[in-house]
């Protein structure tokens, strides 16, 4: 197999996942906040907060869209990129790919559209069940996703039998702990994601002085997501973290830069190190004495094993080769990941507590940094998916296939060719979608003589409820 | 019948599925630029198929995720071996799903051209390609050992081929034109233009029939498994095409639409036929072929998968089929905008 077409169609997976996961998160966690904001605004028999709702949906709308067609080539890579892959699991990790379509994809698009240009045909309870069944379908499609990564980093329920894994008990792998624990952790992320926009979009409206009663409202709900969001985001990692220890230890060992197993019986937790491969330890390493231990297991004198001493064990298993992953992005990207989920709750729970004190929507300086913090989540999803996926290399499933041996035989120049083309489209992609939702989310609400949209055109105005008039939306 | 077979079949109901729906929806992109006079037509145009595209598209989703699951080696040799073609494919999904959207967002006159030229060329290259892969899976691909590509691009690109292409472009125009007769208002004058161009595109996609024809049954005899049983469905297939032009000259628009989907439906179930047991021939050695046994999964699997197909497909159709009905209203060109954005 020629090298480059590996590191390519590598290369090519991973940013593509990456491009495609700007998205999704974005879309799961604001669907529920669309569900619960309408909710609400049924519930109060409110127009005022239904236009908010229609608000907030078109932005929803608007990355949607980006994230469904990203998606697509998600699927398709498996067969056109990795052919030996698709051989190899196709059995198993086919059927949560199927199940994700049968029960997420056609349920999302379909009610979508019905809640979002059907909302004058049908009674309002109904509408509002639209919005419920896509904010269940994105999760349920989530949930299929991480349960098929599950099984590549933690294959359970198969035999292996004419070089392909064969299913045994779906429901083992349905019941993947990884999965479990993974789908806590995307699940929250997800609303995390949603969480800072929607309170970065409500506090700069609110700052503005334009519709501050109505803000007010998604502000605050979106804070309530934020702190349950991150909350979850720091436990499920944790718990996620934990488990590594026990099924992937050369990942843990990766992110802790753990080169040699300790000596004594407990192990301090590494804060900041200067990892060297070609030496096999740290050039520097700050410590903290029994936290790793702690963090790991809960107790202070249980120890880990260091990549050295598993290298050994895997040559011994697999047979030679080097089977230590990349340990520099590895360590540097879970770092980064833990240290803006910190940030995050604590954003949360400051806000929380401006609340409680009534002084969350004068507090100018609290909404102005609320701006920046939508990037926060994606840059922790983006560290994440390194920690994650680069961890488990040289493996495409763990202990089982070798990601150079899950290849497709491709011309070289296929693959350069494909790579070029999608990045070309996907930054032209994330500058649109960026570009319009700061466009839309800017503009605020205005009367639909002043929206320039045509079919989907977002009409804020529901009602008779008098509507304010700021600008023209395009400063 | 085993349940590889069974998935074999609910694989091509999954293509004929997809191209029956998603098939109007390119036609109606396609045929855009020849019948929408001003921004409000185009507007019109769009409306008729605003819910439906992303719906509609879920099926080849469905198709791959499908033939993964059940027939793991086929889907990997089949996507491998036509690498570029479903990287174009991608590309130009990825185009045209967000100019939808992405078109009304900002009122300027080079920004919607921008989407109406990305969604033309986003409905071009899968309808072309789509009927490429179709002609090609007939003909056959290059496949050695383990289900490896050994041939270049040009192994697939065949008169066969290409005529296979335009065949299938055509047809969706066709199609497309008689789903706007059911769409648009009645007495409008868009509808009348979509019934002379059902009529003029129509006349062009029998010929490429007749020609995909020729050059396949006669010339090249891809399809010499067929019994005169099998010739049933293509035969079906010509009168149905043929009953389009009678519905047109009776003005009835439901009738029209169902005889131009059922010629889609039915050449896509003719393939397969054609195709009847292999899922991928080569044509190097009939001992390289892909079959329904050699490349499905393991029967857990298969039985797994029949049992969520019998629980959620008839779901999926049901909702589906309702999101037609709650949006079954004719749309009107909406004359007030029409000047305002020109």
């Amino acid at each position: 197999m020629d090298f480059d077409t590996l590191a390519l169609s590598r290369f090519q997976f991973a940013t593509t996942s990456i491009f495609h996961y700007f998205f999704v998160p974005f879309t799961v966690g604001f669907a529920l906040f669309i569900a619960l904001l309408q909710t609400l605004a049924f519930v109060r028999r409110s127009d005022d907060l239904e236009r908010l709702t229609r608000f907030f949906g078109h932005l929803f709308f608007i990355n949607f869209v980006v994230g469904v067609v990203t998606g697509i080539v998600q699927e398709f890579q498996f067969g056109m990129n990795w052919q030996s892959f698709s051989n190899f699991v196709g059995n198993i990790f086919g059927v949560p790919l199927a199940l994700e379509v049968l029960m997420a994809f056609f349920l999302e698009s379909t009610f979508l559209g019905l809640w979002w240009f059907g909302k004058d045909r049908l009674p309002a309870w109904v509408n509002l069940s639209f919005i419920w069944l896509v904010a269940i379908g994105t999760a349920v499609s989530a949930f299929w996703i991480v349960i098929a990564n599950a099984w590549m980093q933690h294959p359970v329920g198969y035999v292996l039998h004419d070089g392909q894994a064969v299913l045994t008990s779906f429901w083992a792998v349905m019941t993947n702990p990884k999965g479990l624990e993974w789908s806590a952790h995307i699940l929250t992320g997800a609303v995390t994601v949603a969480a800072f926009f929607v309170i970065a979009v409500s506090g700069y409206h609110i700052r503005r002085n334009h519709e501050v009663n109505l803000f007010k409202t998604s502000l605050r709900l979106g804070l309530v997501l934020a702190a349950l969001g991150s909350g979850g985001v720091v436990v499920s990692g944790h718990i996620q973290g934990q488990s590594a220890v026990r099924d992937q230890p050369m990942k843990y060992a990766a992110f802790s830069a753990l080169w040699d197993t300790p000596k004594e019986g407990n192990m301090s937790e590494s804060l900041i190190a200067l990892p060297s491969t070609a030496q096999g330890r740290n050039l520097f390493s700050l410590e903290v004495p029994y936290l790793g231990s702690f963090l790991a297991f809960n107790n202070l004198y249980q120890k880990a094993q260091g990549l050295n001493e598993l290298q050994a064990m895997m040559v011994k298993q697999y047979g030679p080769g080097n089977y230590i992953p990349p340990v520099w992005p590895v360590y540097w990207a879970f770092r980064i990941m833990v240290g803006i989920g910190g940030v995050m709750l604590l954003t949360a729970l400051w806000g929380l507590w401006l609340w409680r004190r009534g002084r969350l929507e004068t507090a100018y300086g609290y909404l102005t940094f609320l701006l920046i913090m939508p990037l926060a989540p994606h840059l922790a999803n983006f560290s994440g998916f390194i920690t994650t996926e680069i961890g488990r290399q040289p493996w495409v499933v763990q202990g089982l296939l070798l990601t150079r041996n899950a290849v497709s035989p491709l011309p070289l120049l296929y693959v350069v060719l494909s790579l070029i083309a999608f990045w070309v489209v996907y930054l032209l992609l994330i500058g649109l979608d960026v570009f319009l939702l700061t466009r839309t989310a800017r503009a605020g609400m205005h009367p639909p003589e002043v929206q320039a949209a045509s079919a989907p055109a977002p009409d804020y105005t529901l009602g008779s409820a008098p509507v304010r008039l700021e600008g023209n939306g395009h400063e | 019948m085993s349940e590889a077979v069974l998935w074999f079949w609910l694989v091509t109901a999954c293509f004929a599925v997809y191209f029956f729906l998603e098939g109007f929806d390119f036609g109606v992109d396609l045929l855009r630029p020849f019948l929408a006079k001003n921004e409000a037509e185009r507007r019109a145009l769009i409306q008729t198929i605003g819910p439906f595209w992303d719906g509609n598209e879920v099926w080849v989703i469905l198709a791959a995720g499908a033939i993964f699951a059940t027939f793991p080696a086929w889907y990997g040799a089949l996507l491998t071996g036509m690498y570029p073609l479903f990287t174009l494919i991608l590309l130009a999904l990825i185009g045209r799903g967000v100019a939808f959207e992405f078109r009304a967002q900002v009122d300027s006159r080079a920004w919607r051209i921008f989407w109406d030229v990305t969604s033309f060329a986003g409905s071009l290259i899968p309808a072309f390609a789509w009927g490429l892969i179709m002609a090609a899976l007939v003909q056959g691909l290059p496949i050695g050992e383990g289900g490896r590509y050994q041939g270049s691009v040009l192994s697939y690109v065949t008169p066969f081929t290409l005529f296979g292409g335009l065949t299938t472009t055509l047809l969706f125009m066709l199609h497309g034109a008689t789903f706007l007769l059911l769409r648009l208002h009645k007495q409008g004058e868009l509808h009348a233009r979509a019934r002379r161009a059902a009529l003029f595109w129509g006349a062009l996609a029998t010929a490429a029939v007749l020609g995909f024809v020729y050059l396949g049954y006669v010339r090249d005899e891809l399809f010499k498994n067929f019994g005169l049983g099998s010739w049933v469905l293509p035969g079906l297939a010509a009168l149905t095409l043929a009953g389009i032009w009678l519905s047109l000259r009776l003005a009835r628009d439901g009738l029209s639409f169902a005889m131009s989907g059922l010629t889609i439906v039915l050449s896509v179930v003719t393939v397969f036929l054609g195709l009847f047991p292999n899922v991928l021939p080569s044509t190097l050695s009939p001992s390289f072929n892909l079959t329904i046994s050699n490349a499905a999964s393991q029967p857990y699997t298969l039985h797994l998968m029949t049992i969520v197909g019998a629980v959620f497909l008839p779901l999926i159709v049901g909702y589906q089929a309702w999101n037609y009905y709650v949006f079954r209203r004719r749309i009107a060109v909406d004359d007030k905008k029409a000047g305002a954005a020109h």
